[in-house]
């Protein structure tokens, strides 16, 4: 009875936290602009599920695709065993679903199965990670937290899997003793390997399947709560990013109605704008990108297939689309802690524009696409660069000399270059 | 040989004035007008709407730049009044249909002219090229020989990524009978130039080597003898990377019109 309430206890305190943190999250995101992607609900279904559910973007690298599916599919399959745990705390029942009979034996084996190819999955991540040292995970960027974060992730899921494995095997083992809590259910296709490594005294093996039921389920909520803190939101964060993901080519940039006013105003002195221009042009700090900006950099989980095929990343330079990325979120974060603790009106003296982005950064961009492109879960760092661009050049004539040169001569000649609009047609006549 | 123009270019004023409608307008771009190299192609363009008989026009000197660099440079103002100028030059033409010489104005034109009132329906010259061929109205005889020849095709971001055309470039190739070999890094996973989002008009950020050496050193692994261009600001970078890398004399770098025209002896 005790551990019913407890188990319960737990759970609701568990789904408050987490409920507290995703309302922040939103929140956050919400200091954006509107951005309106509301249309083609049927294409952009047919977006999430292809590129989110069905991980099509994942492929062009084989290797972490398929080691990345096994975790994904053990994730979404291993969490129905959630559902048994729950009824199984509340009620104080053991394998509710055992009754299934068969159902549940090819249930429970499967599981193990993943189990195994989550823990197997997991282990080489690290091992990527922290001994063959891949150069997409050794940027300066991710020096720090970003690094301890992914090791967290992956060693947490590793010990989950060893409790669920080691659950399983004490309970096959208790089932054998004739208990009649430990009735049979269940097949074991993994976990039978580890019973002869396990004690014979059953009060030790019912410790050992509580101690990893109690470990299991206490670790998946504490998983849940770490996730507002870590590159994995993407987990959750992946359906509604591609949902409202851009659906136009990805060479359109956006056409900034604040400007069309005014630019019609200019040209046709009769015109009158609907109404007055709000706001700056482009984005001098987070609550001038759009919504859509800011979720990218909350789903964004720090993989670096978008830096590793940025040419200016590439060459040499300082331009990171992932660090765009994570400067959004960090700063973002700061502004939200803010927030929080002061309410409204931050006034720091700080910008994601100097203090996160450097001008060398956003200006490095070549507007290639190739990391809208390579973002397996369609996060567009592009759209916050140019935002950037826009503030730096409209907003504070900050440009690189050879950029105003080039602005200027288009002003005046109708081209990039010195040269003359009369002359726009000699390439008819010479030669 | 595709230096000389011998023909007419027709502009839209002239049509208008003679009352005749053309086809299809042939949206020259400030590269393909003013820079010496690209105007080569331009004329390779021309010289192929005349061969096959489609009634084209220019702007000639009412054209002028569509604003692509000052959009991604993050000058919308300057962007939205060049814009609209253009904008209301063609509507005044009543145009309907436009071939452009240049991946960037044909991303601009496309897709970001129809918001602020332009609606017309732009393709790129190796778009056409691939429908002339398509439609039999041109072919590859007469003219130059590039069978067995090895061809790199390299795929300009604004018309690959940006506009998802990979096809066409290469289907206007593959009617040579070369030999067409592909980069490592090629269609959606394409190396950029180093020219886009306004770097053809400034010098790169510090780092450790240009981007058009990274990309002229993988397109120099397939061995080509000519490097196919569809862009006149890839044209410039894959050029200066060819000369950087002493290989003038035996990589060529043309635009995919340079070719067709050349294979067509026009």
């Amino acid at each position: 009875m005790i551990s019913q309430i407890l188990f319960i206890a737990i759970i609701i305190a568990a789904v408050v936290l987490f409920s507290i943190n995703v309302k922040k999250v939103i929140r956050n995101i919400r200091l954006g602009r509107d951005a309106d992607r509301s249309d083609q609900p049927s294409k952009r279904l047919m977006t999430m599920l292809k590129v989110a559910f069905g991980q099509s973007k994942m492929v062009v690298r084989p290797i972490p695709a398929a080691l990345h599916f096994v975790v994904y599919a053990g994730f979404v399959i291993i969490n129905i065993e959630v559902l048994e745990i729950m009824i199984d705390g509340i009620f104080g029942t053991h394998r509710i679903f055992g009754g299934l009979g068969t159902l549940y034996n090819f249930l429970i084996g499967s599981f193990e199965i993943l189990a195994l190819g989550v823990w197997l999955a997991c282990v080489i991540f690290l091992i990527r990670r922290n001994i063959l040292k891949l150069k997409r995970f050794m940027a300066s960027e991710l020096e720090g937290w970003p690094k301890s974060d992914a090791n967290y992730i992956l060693f947490t899921e590793v010990l989950l899997m060893t409790a669920f494995l080691l659950m399983n095997a004490a309970d096959a083992k208790l089932q054998t003793l004739g208990l009649s809590h430990y009735t049979a259910a269940g097949s074991f296709p993994v976990s039978q390997f580890l019973i002869p490594l396990l004690p014979d005294q059953p009060s030790v093996l019912i410790a050992l399947e509580r101690g990893c039921w109690w470990f299991h389920i206490i670790g998946i909520l504490a998983f849940l709560n770490y996730l507002p803190y870590s590159k994995h939101f993407h987990i959750l964060f992946a359906f509604p990013n591609t949902y409202y993901s851009n659906l136009e080519p990805k060479g359109e940039f956006t056409n900034m109605e604040s400007v069309t006013n005014e630019v019609k105003a200019m040209l046709d002195p009769s015109f009158v704008p609907a109404e007055a221009a709000a706001g700056r042009f482009g984005a001098k700090d987070v609550n001038d990108l759009t919504w859509i900006n800011l979720m990218n950099a909350y789903t964004c989980t720090e993989c670096g297939r978008c830096t590793s095929v940025c040419p200016a990343n590439i060459t040499g330079k300082l331009l990171s689309p992932r660090k765009i990325m994570m400067d959004t979120r960090d700063r973002m974060e700061e502004v939200g802690k803010s927030l929080d603790q002061k309410g409204p009106g931050l006034e720091d003296g700080k910008s994601l524009i100097d203090n996160y982005i450097t001008r060398e950064e956003i200006w490095a961009c070549t507007s290639c696409n190739a990391c809208v492109e390579a973002c397996p879960i369609n996060i567009d760092p592009l759209a916050i660069i140019t935002e950037l661009r826009r503030y730096a050049v409209m907003e504070e004539s900050q440009a690189p000399t050879s950029i105003n040169t080039m602005l200027g001569n288009i002003e005046n000649n109708g081209a990039p270059w010195k040269y003359s609009p009369a002359d726009r047609f000699n390439w008819a006549k010479e030669n | 040989m595709s230096e000389k123009l011998n023909i007419e270019v027709p502009t839209m004023a002239e049509l208008v004035a003679r009352g005749e409608q053309p086809e299809i307008l042939f949206w020259v771009g400030c590269a393909g007008s003013y820079d010496e190299r690209a105007q080569k192609t331009t004329r390779d363009i021309c010289k192929i709407l005349h061969h096959v008989g489609i009634k084209y026009a220019v702007l000639g000197t009412e054209e002028s730049c569509t604003g692509d660099p000052a959009k991604r440079a993050g000058n919308e103002f300057l962007f939205q009044m060049q814009a609209m100028t253009n904008i209301e030059i063609l509507n005044g033409y009543d145009i309907k249909k436009i071939v452009t010489g240049c991946p960037h104005c044909f991303n601009t034109i496309k897709n970001e002219y129809p918001g602020l009132g332009g609606n017309y329906e732009v393709i790129h010259h190796t778009q056409l090229i691939q429908d002339l061929i398509a439609e039999g109205k041109l072919k590859a005889e007469g003219g130059e020989s590039f069978k067995g020849k090895k061809i790199t095709y390299h795929d300009p971001c604004y018309l690959g990524r940006a506009n998802g055309v990979y096809e066409a470039p290469r289907k206007a190739l593959e009617v040579l009978d070369a030999q067409l070999v592909e980069m490592k890094r090629c269609k959606s996973n394409g190396l950029c130039c180093g020219a886009g989002g306004a770097q053809m008009f400034k010098e790169p950020e510090k780092g450790n080597k240009d981007i058009n050496i990274e990309r002229i050193e993988e397109a120099l692994e397939t061995n080509p003898g000519i490097i196919a261009a569809g862009c006149p600001f890839c044209m410039t970078m894959l050029s200066d990377g060819v000369k950087m890398k002493d290989k003038s004399d035996e990589v060529q770098v043309l635009d995919i019109a340079e070719i067709t025209a050349r294979a067509n002896g026009l």
